[in-house]
């Protein structure tokens, strides 16, 4: 019975963990779009604003919380929690650390690219649901949009599975580094196996995963529908898109899917091209340094370090390019990534055969 | 074709990338508030960020500036040609005619008048500053007072009159008095008239 609390545990440490990443997510978010656009950003609240979102939090749990009229209801008030509960679900099979996980599952990528793909549900019943035509074409824009986008992405992870001969994101993880079981060689040619570092990560044992790597973080974008991918929600065309009509902690839930949903992607993108909790630094002689920073609490950091430079580029993308047009961003899925994805695919089969 | 395009998405992506960033870490500075009249006061609004945090900086601005309006009491002689000028009427002045004249303003006209009423309603005032050009004793000036927010409508309306409602009414009392006087002198040189007639 006991590990059922361990269960309950994991869950609410994993929700905090995401409440709380939403909460600075949003306050980083507002710093830097301030910063770049030379303005201050929130300053009042708390010292240098760190407390902002937190007031806007407490905000958002106090408003009322309105249905329209003329909504469907059930889908509406379900959808919210399907949006977010899908993402949440995500984080399950995360290791976060050697032989840490909330949830040890052998086919680890199939289940975070499936529980994923249900946000696209959620998605669907908020824009059919508000019964509004903005949050209905954004609905649309955006389920397009997710749907596309997960076949460049879907192959760009499959060319690292190809690679890794595994869907188990743990063992996908410790391939990358010095506790690694079988050979790593740098670029094909140099055994790295116990030097380790930077250059036993993914990208750098093959490096067409480069290539995989940046297709697979585009499509991420489009995925968690930021910009330049954000269509869906395009506040100059469509007031917010599928989350138009949603108000108090509802609004709150699609939010903080959100931001959750950016760390999620970025953290598979580190798992599986940037070496996961491995460490950067390389054995040098007689200077150990992989193997003196590997470890469950340099596990955490590393991989909480890696995934939040990737969360901060995508933040940084987001404020400086322009939005692209729903042909354009068709365009660029369906004739530029999908036929690149496919190179990569078999690029990286004839690597798994002759190279490695 | 197509790789060439990818090539230039690439490059003029990175370069707006490079652009941004530069913003981001010159945006350690905050903005020193100075003079628009300063030489480089333009070239410096590229560097750092551009917010004026607003009470605690604020822009200089003249020592002549024409912003709020402000009335001396004591030099206005009641003429009443700054409520006629207003083309928004924004002024409202009330006057009682005084039995002597009262004092002398400090350019020297003298006062025949006391101002029971003297309110200048800001929310009407449209800033033209015609009753300042029209005042004959340039009591009425505009200040370099910007920033008068107030939290009811009806704090905007100023009263610069300095007179109290028992003043006020003493002096009508004391204008009426002399009024009656005066009429009943002049009733009275009738009738002396009138019976230096019969």
């Amino acid at each position: 019975m006991s590990f059922y609390i361990t269960y309950i545990i994991v869950a609410i440490g994993l929700f905090a963990f995401a409440a709380l990443f939403a909460l600075f997510g949003v306050y980083a978010e507002r710093k830097v779009s301030a910063y770049i656009q030379d303005r201050l950003g929130p300053t009042e609240t708390g010292k240098f604003g760190l407390l902002q979102t937190l007031a806007d939090a407490l905000k958002l749990l106090q408003k009322e919380s309105i249905i329209p009229q003329a909504a469907d209801k059930v889908l509406f008030v379900l959808a919210p929690i399907i949006i977010f509960v899908s993402v949440y679900m995500g984080f399950a099979c995360m290791p976060w650390a050697p032989g840490l996980a909330s949830s040890k599952i052998n086919l680890g990528l199939y289940y975070f690219f499936a529980i994923l793909s249900i946000e696209v549900l959620g998605i669907i019943m908020a824009g059919w649901g508000s019964n509004n035509k903005y949050s209905m074409l954004g609905a649309i824009r955006s389920v397009a949009q997710i749907i596309s986008y997960e076949i460049p992405a879907g192959f760009a992870l499959i060319s690292v599975v190809m690679i890794s001969q595994t869907l188990d994101l743990q063992e996908i993880s410790m391939q990358q580094g010095v506790l690694s079981a079988e050979k790593v060689k740098f670029l094909g040619i140099w055994d790295v196996t116990h030097i380790g570092g930077l250059l036993s990560w993914n990208v750098f044992k093959a490096p067409h995963l480069i290539v995989a790597f940046v297709i697979y973080f585009i499509s991420s974008l489009a995925e968690s529908n930021r910009a330049p991918f954000d269509i869906p929600e395009a506040e100059s065309e469509l007031v917010a898109g599928f989350h138009t009509e949603f108000t108090g902690m509802k609004f709150g839930f699609v939010f903080l899917a959100e931001y959750s949903m950016m760390f999620l992607v970025s953290m598979i993108a580190v798992i599986l091209f940037l070496g996961a909790w491995n460490t950067m630094l390389p054995n040098m002689g007689s200077v150990k340094l992989a193997d003196w920073t590997t470890g469950t609490v340099w596990g955490i950091i590393w991989i909480f370090v890696k995934t939040l430079i990737l969360v901060g580029v995508q933040i940084w993308i987001r404020w400086t390019l322009p939005r692209l047009r729903v042909d354009q961003l068709m365009d660029l899925c369906w004739k530029v990534l999908t036929p690149l994805a496919f190179l990569c695919m078999i690029i990286s089969g004839i690597w798994r055969l002759w190279v490695m | 074709m197509l790789l060439k395009k990818t090539y230039n998405a690439l490059v003029t992506a990175s370069k707006g990338m490079v652009l941004t960033l530069r913003h981001m870490f010159s945006s350690r500075k905050d903005r020193e508030v100075g003079s628009v009249k300063s030489d480089n006061y333009f070239k410096r609004l590229e560097e750092g960020t551009n917010t004026i945090q607003y009470p605690k900086q604020q822009l200089p601005v003249p020592e002549v500036g024409r912003y709020q309006l402000d009335v001396e009491i004591d030099d206005c002689i009641v003429c009443d040609l700054c409520a006629k000028i207003c083309p928004v009427d924004c002024i409202a002045i009330e006057s009682i005619k005084a039995t002597q004249a009262i004092g002398q303003t400090s350019d020297g006209s003298t006062k025949r008048l006391y101002a029971a009423k003297f309110d200048i309603d800001m929310s009407k005032c449209l800033y033209c500053g015609l009753c300042t050009v029209v005042c004959p004793t340039e009591c009425i000036t505009m200040t370099n007072q910007y920033d008068r927010s107030v939290y009811q409508l009806g704090d905007l309306t100023y009263h610069f009159s300095d007179m109290d409602q028992e003043l006020i009414d003493e002096k009508k009392k004391e204008f009426e008095q002399q009024q009656a006087e005066k009429q009943a002198a002049k009733a009275a040189a009738l009738k002396a008239k009138e019976e230096g007639k019969a």
